[in-house]
């Protein structure tokens, strides 16, 4: 049986220079589902897969208020990321105690990273196995950042973590530049189609995803599922829009859509398209 | 680390409690007022260069007026040595914020508070820094100018003024200020203020000093004297029409 001599605490180095414990825990932010952000001057967006463990269950809460001007999305175990999510509101809370202003989103996301790091260099502690991407504003503009269990941090113009997330980046990369000058709407839009990249053909709708926005103007706020399901059927039906009978729509919807995740779905070509 | 100690020889006082280390129980360098207001294109603040050892005028060249990072300027009267204190905790929030090297920065608006809960704090412990505090300051083109007090009120106004300024001064400026004082009416008013503070409050001295600041930055002028006239019969004879007082 295989087994690893090196991975029974997190301290312990492998002679190539690897902390296995470490990069476990970095696999446990891609077992979870799917959380992706988006950035623009103004605004921040993210969005998120809502997966219920059971039919007879709710799902869990992914995304997080963290201050007016802050919030997170989370991938990985959930449990970590409300600990986590708990340490980045007060900080907030103090800031704004001291400084009646709100806390420079960089400088949270570094003690949170400083935080994640002390984990990977005590023996008796183990890393949060949660990845997170911080999104904000403040006096420099909108921020999106991407934690993970390691203790490095990233910023980004749009990233995506969590299951099937290769799918999402493959979008977002294939879109990014025209992020910058992008309206708060078509931000919203974009993630939305971002977030329908990682189902591979399941069919978005309000109740397996959420959607949060902050920006300029904008507190940090969590769009209700109603206004997403609006989103949603206001650009389905766009696509929808162009075929000229009801027939041909169907099939031309199933190779547009079928085309679309060819470059991650790749042999799922022959599934069912979303149905409309 | 200060701390009340139950002492075991009888209390005299009962409503005194005996500490076993020192606070600043009596303030014993003071500054007198400091004043300041908004104009045009900023903050400008006065303040004389007195220091009193209880009501001898010792020291004749004490700088009131700091500036605090790019953006604030703070000015203190009370206790110069807890001014000096506060400015060491300054140093260090300054210095620490300048570290993070990310583009922000604290401005007037975060000092004031910062030093609203120092103030409150100490208070807190029975054991306050002997100031009334004035912070201005400019950024991102918006003015700031607000107070703090030894017990850790705190306020944003047009004009504000610490101590006698707070009897003498701001009466005129209530009177004279405007919004959009040019840079020598400005000057002109605080100065006016200056001058019935000198006359008026004993601890004043006639070496004073203006600071500027604009979004441009922060000066602090050369000590001037301003011109007096100690020849109204009022101030020749101040016992006329109250013979027997003093």
């Amino acid at each position: 049986m295989f087994r690893n001599q090196y991975d029974t605490d997190v301290t312990t180095w492998s002679p190539a220079g690897r902390l296995f414990q470490v990069e476990y825990a970095m696999e446990a932010v891609k077992q979870g589902s799917a959380a992706i952000g988006i950035r623009s001057k103004t605004h921040v967006v993210l969005a998120c897969v809502n997966k219920a463990n059971s039919e007879l269950s709710s799902h869990q809460k992914k995304i997080f208020k963290v201050d007016n001007h802050i919030g997170v999305a989370i991938a990985g175990l959930t449990a970590d990321g409300r600990v986590l999510s708990r340490f980045m509101r007060s900080e907030c809370i103090n800031y704004g105690f001291t400084y009646e202003s709100p806390l420079p989103v960089g400088r949270l996301v570094v003690h949170l990273a400083d935080k994640a790091q002390v984990c990977t260099q005590r023996s008796w502690k183990r890393p949060y196995g949660v990845g997170l991407l911080v999104a904000g504003l403040d006096e420099s503009g909108a921020h999106l950042y991407y934690n993970c269990p390691s203790g490095n941090y990233f910023e980004y113009q749009a990233f995506a973590i969590g299951s099937r997330s290769q799918a999402a980046k493959t979008y977002l990369e294939r879109r990014f530049e025209n992020f910058m000058d992008s309206s708060r709407d078509d931000l919203v839009k974009d993630a939305l189609l971002a977030i329908r990249e990682t189902l591979q053909g399941e069919v978005l709708k309000s109740s397996i995803c959420t959607v949060a926005v902050v920006g300029v103007g904008e507190a940090f706020h969590i769009l209700d599922q109603e206004t997403v399901q609006h989103l949603i059927d206001s650009f389905e039906v766009v696509e929808e829009a162009p075929a000229a009978e009801p027939d041909a729509a169907a099939a031309d919807q199933g190779v547009a859509a079928g085309g679309d995740q060819g470059a991650v779905a790749g042999g799922d070509q022959d599934v069912a398209p979303m149905d409309i | 680390m200060t701390q009340f100690v139950i002492s075991d020889q009888p209390n005299h006082s009962p409503l005194i409690a005996e500490a076993s280390s020192e606070r600043t129980l009596y303030p014993y360098v003071t500054g007198t007022s400091v004043v300041a207001i908004k104009y045009k294109d900023g903050i400008l603040m006065a303040a004389d260069m007195g220091g009193s050892y209880g009501s001898t005028l010792r020291y004749k060249s004490v700088e009131r007026m700091k500036p605090i990072g790019k953006h604030s300027i703070l000015g203190a009267s009370g206790e110069i040595s807890d001014f000096q204190e506060i400015l060491r905790y300054l140093d260090d929030l300054i210095l620490y914020d300048n570290m993070w090297d990310d583009g922000n920065s604290l401005g007037p608006k975060e000092v004031h508070n910062y030093l609203t809960r120092v103030m409150y704090n100490r208070r807190n412990k029975f054991d306050p820094l002997w100031n009334s505090l004035v912070l201005g300051g400019v950024k991102n083109g918006q003015k700031y100018l607000g107070m703090v007090t030894m017990i850790g009120v705190n306020f944003e106004d047009n004009h504000v003024a610490t101590g006698f300024g707070n009897h003498l001064a701001r009466p005129i400026l209530r009177a004279e200020w405007k919004d959009d004082l040019s840079f020598e009416d400005g000057v002109k008013l605080l100065e006016k203020c200056m001058r019935v503070l000198l006359y008026r409050d004993r601890s004043a001295v006639n070496k004073l000093q203006i600071a500027k600041i604009t979004e441009a930055g922060v000066t602090v002028s050369q000590p001037y004297s301003l011109k007096t006239f100690w020849g109204f019969s009022a101030f020749q004879n101040p016992t006329a029409g109250a013979e027997g007082s003093w």
